[in-house]
């Protein structure tokens, strides 16, 4: 009994010991509410995946954490010389993978095919290339179906694998959940990135720490050596988990405890506007909607209705009080960062009531009607809130809003069905480009694009041209083209716009970053004080 | 008997299937996982291909058939959260739940049946009617809030206990536990005290009043006129006399512990098999919530099951009914 109470005592001393050694000075404890889903690089297009990815593995080119591109694997891009729908890749010579295996311009073929297979949640983002091949150990061509001047953007979340690794582990195919396959890179990893994994459970914990052999070394701070990774989905345990000192950095501080960790000592909040525009959309397409008080016709139809209710919209009133001032009211949905942005585009017009409902008497709707507005209540800040505030602004102007919250599960389907007649979405532009929101907000529902154009818009002139956008090479030519299909989108109005959401990082007072506008943590970036 | 037994084991397969064929009819409610599973950027075509391939087209009669395929060979499928065997993950998962579940259900005996004792012993002293008007206050709090406050106060204000996670766990076998390490043993405390505490209001409060009714019986008056030491009468006589129907309640509450630990993991950050779900329902992980249902289901039916039988052998006018019919 004695030995076995030693024992057990001996067992007690020992795990806590380890406990004390493995946290240093260097080790970085963070917290989201949000877990990676899968460790597979290409299997899903998600934020919270790609993070934990990017500290493991590395696209050709990176965005760093200011939104400006810069060389990872590749260090020179060009447009061929002799082939306007080819570009060219100089790749990083030394780099290791972390089990050892040389980085080449073999395994960036075979990354760029396994991301545009038919698994890849990746290959959207690709379908414009045909070929991909090695023209030396360390150059890669990548040939599109046309000039594709926007290709390098396409590429900062694509991820490169070793394809020995992956051939010899049988984790060549993305994973496959119908097959009811349980693929070998979905739990394991071999990147090239700053990071190696040293053990993760789902829900649990994730720890990272340093690769000792990365190539970026010297040339990043790389101040966090181990990074312990927990998700705390209840908001109120992760402020506390950041006020008591158990975790150094979590992503995403409710808006109502921000004074709360602000005011306690050695904790700061560093906050940027996110590359995400939160938005109405209207179905203006319909020839009667489903949900109203009109019958045998559709007042969203009626530009006149849509001005009034984009006046009646208090911007100003929503980011004051349902947002406690974080928020930017917006007149466009398109984030600042991205390309085609202007400050002329981006003004909303004043709140006015008096005149809305000036519009409502011409349109031949003096007495209102009733509408439905679906609203998810657990994808954006605050989202539910912004919507009970607009139907009491839509109430001035006579029209009844029916609220509809629904959790994200079940309200984004209403958009992809086509099931809605009034609806709230948030859009984030990874490529920063605005041909990514044409493509899937404007372009008329086919089996391509525009689908996630709920509104059943279609305009015949402006497909055109943002088909003809994904292949002009003149960049000049480009954004004319850019700039006047923003002014069409303007005046066809069928998105109301409301604010641009705003990033709020708590953090400790020993670590220092700016804070990412696409909300991707790269840790190579951090520093400490 | 054997008969009756064979009956209620019938009857009980029978009521795992109605509950697995309401379960999958409830799903289409819960939402579509095809977004969740796809990224922004996927067309419509994309939809359509993964639905089909996972079946989600097919009438939840269907459904339901093929998951049943499955299960009745040991595959509970692959969930489309994690991408991983879903038999696997609830393995992985429920020892942090059946730990939390054995220490809650711990706690709330000893300490229910130790303040129910004091509290009748001295039922009108200040300290058992504070203790009473602070019970009612954990019966009618709910979960999530009294696990909040108890993070404010331990964890953020006093820095004495973690406020989320198992702490360091060491694995023996297939079971992780947290009760070797001291990390492991101090994050059980809060959410072990936030899941029992209705249980252990709900023991005292039962114990009490068994305790009063005990103490009012001519036995107890005859062992004081005796001369037995206070201590004697109400440990030796009047508490055994009222944990009969203590121990059944108690039985019957491991059940509603484990099924509530889904709010208090959700608040804990506790991985265990109700935190699981909670994702699950967010994502629409159809297998993981259909494995977990029927996980569930089947540990209920078994608790019933053997309830039953043991009325059956306690009573023998149970048995003589069955040898009839």
């Amino acid at each position: 009994m004695t030995s076995r109470l030693t024992a057990l005592g001996a067992a007690l001393l020992a795990t806590t010991a380890v406990a004390a050694t493995s946290v240093n000075a260097e080790t970085l404890r963070w917290a989201r509410a949000a877990e990676a889903l899968t460790q597979d690089p290409h299997a899903q297009n998600e934020g919270p995946t790609t993070t934990l990815n990017h500290q493991i593995y590395e696209p050709l080119i990176l965005r760093n954490m200011e939104g400006a591109m810069e060389a990872a694997l590749a260090t020179d891009w060009q447009p061929s010389d002799t082939d306007p729908n080819v570009w060219v890749f100089t790749l990083r010579e030394g780099v290791t993978f972390h089990e050892g295996q040389t980085f080449d311009s073999a395994d960036v073929v075979f990354s760029m095919n396994r991301a545009m297979s038919e698994n890849s949640n990746f290959k959207e983002l690709l379908s414009s290339v045909t070929e991909v091949r090695a023209t030396g150990p360390y150059t890669v061509e990548i040939e599109t179906d046309g000039p594709n001047p926007l290709l390098p953007n396409n590429l900062t979340n694509i991820f490169m694998m070793d394809e020995g690794w992956s051939t010899e582990n049988g984790a060549v195919e993305v994973q496959d959940y119908a097959g009811g396959e349980d693929t070998f890179s979905a739990r394991n990893s071999n990147g090239t990135g700053p990071y190696v994994l040293q053990s993760r459970e789902a829900d649990v914990t994730t720890v990272l720490t340093m690769f000792d052999d990365y190539w970026g070394i010297g040339e990043f701070p790389l101040a966090a050596t181990e990074i312990v990774f927990t998700p705390i989905q209840n908001p109120a345990t992760r402020v506390a988990a950041l006020l008591s000192q158990e975790v150094d950095f979590i992503q995403d501080v409710p808006v109502q405890d921000l004074d709360r960790v602000r005011q306690a000592d050695g904790l700061d909040v560093i906050t940027a506007p996110q590359n995400r525009v939160i938005f109405f959309g209207m179905n203006v397409g319909a020839d009667d909607l489903t949900l109203d008080s009109v019958d045998g016709a559709n007042p969203l139809a009626d530009l006149r209705v849509r001005e009034a209710m984009n006046i009646a919209i208090n911007r100003e009133a929503i980011q004051q009080v349902v947002m406690r001032g974080q928020s930017e009211p917006a007149g466009v949905i398109m984030p600042p960062p991205v390309h085609g942005w202007t400050q002329a585009l981006d003004g909303y017009p004043g709140f006015d009531i008096a005149a809305a409902n000036a519009l409502m008497e011409e349109a031949g709707y003096g007495d209102g009607f009733t509408l439905q507005l679906d609203c998810p209540n657990d994808r954006y800040i605050n989202d539910e809130a912004i919507c009970q505030a607009a139907v009491g602004m839509f109430a001035q102007i006579g029209i009844t809003v029916n609220l509809s919250a629904l959790p994200r599960a079940q309200h984004f389907p209403l958009i992809a069905n086509g099931e809605t007649d009034f609806y709230l979405l948030g859009w984030g532009v990874p490529t920063y480009d605005s041909e990514y929101i044409f493509n899937f907000l404007y372009h008329t529902r086919n089996e391509g694009r525009g689908s996630w154009n709920g509104t059943n818009f279609s305009n015949a002139v402006m497909d055109e041209m943002i088909v003809g956008l994904s292949s002009e090479v003149d960049l000049d030519e480009r954004d004319g083209m850019i700039a006047s299909l923003w002014q069409m989108a303007e005046d066809e109005l069928i998105y109301l716009p409301i604010h641009n959401q705003v990033l709020n990082w708590g953090i400790s007072e020993d670590w220092t970053t700016v804070v990412d506008a696409d909300d991707q943590v790269k840790f190579k970036y951090f520093t400490m004080e | 008997m054997l008969s009756y037994i064979f009956r209620r084991v019938l009857q009980s397969v029978l009521v795992l299937l109605v509950v697995g064929l309401v379960a999958f009819a409830m799903f289409r409610f819960v939402g579509d996982p095809i977004d969740n599973m796809l990224g922004q950027e996927r067309t419509m075509e994309d939809v359509e291909r993964l639905r089909e391939q996972l079946g989600l087209d097919q009438p939840f009669a269907v459904q339901y058939w093929r998951f049943l395929e499955g299960a009745v060979q040991g595959n509970f499928g692959i969930s489309y959260r994690q991408g991983r065997p879903v038999a696997e993950i609830i393995a992985e998962r429920l020892p942090a739940t059946l730990e939390l579940a054995a220490v809650s259900g711990f706690f709330a005996l000893v300490v229910g049946i130790g303040l129910g004792v004091f509290t009748a012993i001295r039922r009108d002293g200040f300290a058992s009617n504070a203790i009473m008007t602070l019970s009612l206050i954990g019966v009618s709090l709910p979960t999530f809030l009294i696990g909040i406050l108890l993070i404010y106060l331990f964890s953020v204000e006093l820095g004495w206990l973690p406020s989320f996670g198992r702490g360091e766990v060491v694995q023996l076998g297939g079971w992780s536990t947290g009760f070797l390490t001291q990390s492991g043993l101090l994050a059980l405390i809060l959410p072990s005290i936030t899941l029992g505490l209705y249980q252990m209001t709900l023991i005292m409060r039962l114990v009490r009043s068994e305790m009063l009714e005990v103490l009012r019986q001519d036995y107890i008056r005859f062992a004081r006129a005796r001369g037995l030491k206070e201590k004697a009468v109400n440990f030796r006589h009047a508490l055994k006399n009222t944990l009969v129907p203590v121990i059944t309640v108690t039985g019957l509450q491991l059940g509603s512990i484990i099924a509530f630990a889904i709010i208090t993991e959700t608040v804990f950050q506790w991985p265990g098999v109700g935190l699981l779900f909670i994702n699950a329902i967010q994502f629409v992980d159809i297998p993981v919530m259909a494995a977990y249902l029927m996980l569930i289901s089947v540990m209920f039916v078994a608790i019933n099951l053997a309830v039953d039988l043991l009325y059956v052998a306690i009573d023998p006018r149970l048995r003589s009914e069955g040898g009839t019919s």
